[in-house]
This record gives structure tokens, C-alpha cells and sequence, in this order.
């Protein structure tokens, strides 16, 4: 449980930037990276990227373990991608460049491996932007953002109940399962695979019907103290926007710009050096 | 159709993401395929669009999926983020016919409704949405996306037939009890 990566309180210019702008920019940088595959593109975006990360003053032993995790994870998936369709890249690119026979039908080409590069790429180049957002923004100014780029406060108030309980609910689900393992209840791989899932039940249902008595003394307190009465609400968190988040803004504006011209330029979103 | 969005249902919502969020990593991992395995998590959100309606399950699984991934995995696979905000949109949408606050989730009528609706809403968002959106989005070869998707419908069926019709049931029993009065002769 110690993984999971959590906001970390420093000063450098990417702190200070309000959460909306970093909300903004995340997204931004999201949409483009899932649109285009020009290989150009990609690559300053992983530059720029990794940039921000370095800026943002994040310490391996933040991110160390989530981030060899990802690296195993894909890996994973790069195999596959080849295991199931070793000639992908030649479809795609329309040539093909032979490099080594392995077995069977697959052979190894170069086309294949430059299209698993880019998704390699592709991942990438939102990773260290997904790690830095987390790391570098306070979640109640996460939720206060979210209803500045226009979602209901209603919303943005769930957004906010569920990061305050996520760490609640989680040393909820400590307690029971550490319960659960002095009853005798095998809780590792050792276990067999249908004793494993009716062991998870016996961890899921207390978890979840205190969880529902929970919804109960909140509602109520929310209830309580007017919760939803006028349209629209003030957030304790919420930063007016300053010069340096009007420049990040415009910069992810202009170089979504830049960078869908570029790709769609030749008609393809992949780039072809073939 | 349960379409309110009250104060019980932001308390949900948020709690619910919550659960969904911790609950990211407790799986049963099967097969050499990734990113597939026996997810607790899809007892949650199947249990509280069940209870809470169509827009409490479609943000605990759009929000839920995407900040569990961020959390845990550091990268956000927004391919399969938005089918589970279809699942649970899917499965909510007849809330009002399983009424379990109501005691209505004991009889077989309901619960073969509740496991058709999940069923076919697992169907849309693993065979369909997120194959297609593997596909537009990363380019992935078809049979690779598919097979996941497949595999990934199939775990997700085990696990919302059997958890998530228990805790419905059992749910609706603890729920019955306050309406159990009866009037006397």
C-alpha cells in the first residue's frame, strides 16, 4: 500500500501554478498524446516532458516504484502487441525492411519495431505529466479546479470527498483484512484461485456496508450545514490565476495547435520515414 | 429512472471512488495477458450504480479509473477508463427496477434482471468501447484488444454476478428491515 503516489508540499514554479492551469495542461497534454503518433511530435512532447518532471524537483523515491512498475507493465504490453500481431508495423508503414527470422512465422522487422517504439513513446509521453500532476497538486485545490473549468460543484465536491476518504477508507481495509488473516484467512498468491476470490468477499462486504453507514454520517452532516442550497458555492483552495499560468495555458493551446498540424499534415497521424 | 443528484448521491459518488480507488490493486491476476485479472473494484461500482443510479456509477467509474490509474500506475489508459463509466452508467440506468434501499432485491425476477443488465453492460464496455477505443487511441493490432477485451469482460462478469449480486442482496436485506413493519390487525 505504501505505493501509492501522494502530493508532496515545495516551492518551485510548478507548485505555486493554480490547479486549474495544471488540470488544464494535463488534459491538453492527455488529448494530444492519444491523437496523434507522429513520431517527431512524440518526441518533444517526452523532451518537454521530462523537462517539467526535472523542474518540478521530484525525487526518485517519489515515483521510483510506481515508475518500475509502468516500465514492467509495458514491456509486458510491447510483447504482446508483437506475440499477436508481428506484422503491425509493416501494415501500417507499407514496406518491409527484414531484420532477423526468430521462429515459427514471426519474423523481426524494422518497421515492427519503429511502431512499437512510438507506443513506447506514446506512453511515455504522458507518464512524467500524470506523476508530476499528482505530485505537485493539493488535492482540494484539484477539486476547486474541476468547477472552475466548468463542472457542476456538485461534482467537484464528490472529486473532493474521494480523495479526503481515500486514505480512510484504505486503513478501513487494513484493519479488515488484517482481521480477516488472524481469522485464519490466507490472504497471498499461496491460496487457490476460488478460495482467493471468496477471501476477497470476506474482505469487500464489511469494507463496503461500513463504507455505507459512512455515506450516512456525511450526507447528513452536509445536510446539516446546508450543503447545495444556492447555485453555486466558494472554495477555500481556489487561486486567482496569475501571468504564469495565462503562459502555460496559451503555451498547451499553441502547441496542441502546432502539433495536430503537424501530424494531420500529410493526411496519416503516423509518420512515415520509410 | 433514479436521474436526482442529491446530497446522498455527491456522499456516494465520493465515497464510492474512494472505494474504487483503494480497491485498484486487490485483484486476482490471471493468464499472461496484462492488464487483465479479477478485479475487486468492479464489485464496487457495480454495487453502487446498483443502489445510487446511472450518474453516481458513470462518475465512479470515470473518475474512480482514471485517478486509481494516476495513483497506482502513474499514467492514465483512458482506452479503459471510459468503459467503465459506460459499465456503470449501463447498470444504473435500471436501478429503480432492483429497488434495494426498497427489500426489492430478494426475488429470482430481480436478480436474473440485475445479472442480464450486467451482463450486457459488460458486453458494451469490454467487447465494444474498449477494443474500438484501444484501436482509435493507441493503434493496437484488433486481435490483441480484443483478446484482452474478452478476457477483461469475462472476469468482470465472474466478479459482478457473484460479488456484487451478494452485497445487492444482502444490502437489500439489511435495507428491508427498516420498511419491515407490519400493521396490526
Amino acid at each position: 500500500m505504501a505505493r501509492i503516489l501522494t502530493y508532496a508540499e515545495k516551492n518551485t514554479w510548478i507548485h505555486r501554478l493554480c490547479g486549474v492551469t495544471k488540470l488544464t495542461f494535463f488534459l491538453g497534454w492527455s488529448v494530444i498524446g492519444m491523437l496523434t503518433y507522429d513520431t517527431r511530435v512524440l518526441m518533444t512532447m517526452l523532451i518537454i516532458s521530462l523537462l517539467i518532471f526535472k523542474v518540478s524537483k521530484t525525487e526518485w523515491k517519489q515515483v521510483g516504484t510506481v515508475f518500475k512498475f509502468i516500465l514492467l507493465f509495458l514491456c509486458l504490453n510491447l510483447l504482446t502487441v508483437f506475440l499477436f500481431s508481428p506484422y503491425e508495423g509493416v501494415k501500417i508503414y507499407g514496406s518491409r525492411t527484414e531484420l532477423v527470422h526468430l521462429f515459427g512465422h514471426y519474423t523481426l522487422t524494422i518497421e515492427q519495431l519503429f511502431y512499437e517504439f512510438n507506443i513506447m513513446l506514446k506512453y511515455f509521453t504522458v507518464i512524467p505529466v500524470v506523476l508530476m500532476f499528482i505530485v505537485t497538486t493539493n488535492p482540494s485545490e484539484f477539486a476547486a479546479s474541476l468547477n472552475r473549468i466548468g463542472i457542476s460543484y456538485y461534482i467537484g465536491y464528490s472529486v473532493a470527498i474521494a480523495l479526503r476518504y481515500v486514505p480512510d477508507v484504505q486503513s478501513d481495509f487494513i484493519k479488515i483484512k488484517h482481521a480477516q488473516e488472524a481469522r485464519g484467512i490466507e490472504m497471498s498468491s499461496k491460496a487457490k484461485l476460488m478460495t482467493r476470490i471468496r477471501n476477497m468477499a470476506s474482505i469487500i462486504f464489511p469494507l463496503i456496508f461500513s463504507s455505507m453507514d459512512r455515506i450516512d454520517v456525511v450526507s447528513n452532516a452536509m445536510e446539516l450545514r446546508g450543503f447545495g442550497k444556492h447555485k453555486k458555492r466558494t472554495w477555500y483552495y481556489s487561486r486567482p490565476l496569475k501571468k504564469n499560468d495565462y503562459l502555460t495555458i496559451a503555451f498547451v493551446i499553441c502547441f496542441a495547435a502546432i502539433s495536430l498540424t503537424i501530424t494531420f499534415y500529410d493526411g496519416s497521424r503516423f509518420y512515415n520515414p520509410f | 429512472m433514479k436521474m436526482k443528484f442529491g446530497i446522498k448521491e455527491v456522499v456516494a459518488t465520493g465515497i464510492g471512488t474512494a472505494l474504487f480507488i483503494v480497491l485498484t490493486n486487490v485483484q486476482v491476476p490471471f493468464g499472461i495477458v496484462p492488464n487483465t485479472a479479477l478485479q475487486s473494484r468492479v464489485a464496487v461500482i457495480t454495487f453502487f450504480a446498483a443502489v445510487f443510479g446511472p450518474v453516481v456509477g458513470g462518475i465512479i467509474g470515470l473518475v474512480g479509473h482514471a485517478l486509481g490509474d494516476a495513483l497506482f500506475y502513474g499514467g492514465v489508459w483512458w482506452s479503459w477508463v471510459f468503459p467503465d463509466a459506460v459499465f456503470g452508467i449501463a447498470v444504473g440506468l435500471f436501478a429503480a427496477k432492483y429497488a434495494i434501499k426498497e427489500g426489492g432485491f430478494c426475488t429470482a425476477k430481480t436478480i436474473v434482471l440485475f445479472n442480464i443488465v450486467q451482463i450486457v453492460g459488460n458486453a458494451i464496455a469490454w467487447i465494444l468501447v474498449a477494443p474500438v477505443l484501444d484501436i482509435v487511441i493507441y493503434a493496437e493490432p484488433a486481435n490483441k484488444v480484443f483478446m484482452q477485451g474478452v478476457l477483461a469482460f469475462i472476469g468482470n462478469i465472474v466478479v459482478a454476478g457473484v460479488l456484487g449480486t451478494l452485497l445487492c442482496f444482502a444490502y437489500s436485506k439489511i435495507g428491508a428491515k427498516s420498511s419491515g413493519l407490519k400493521k396490526e390487525d
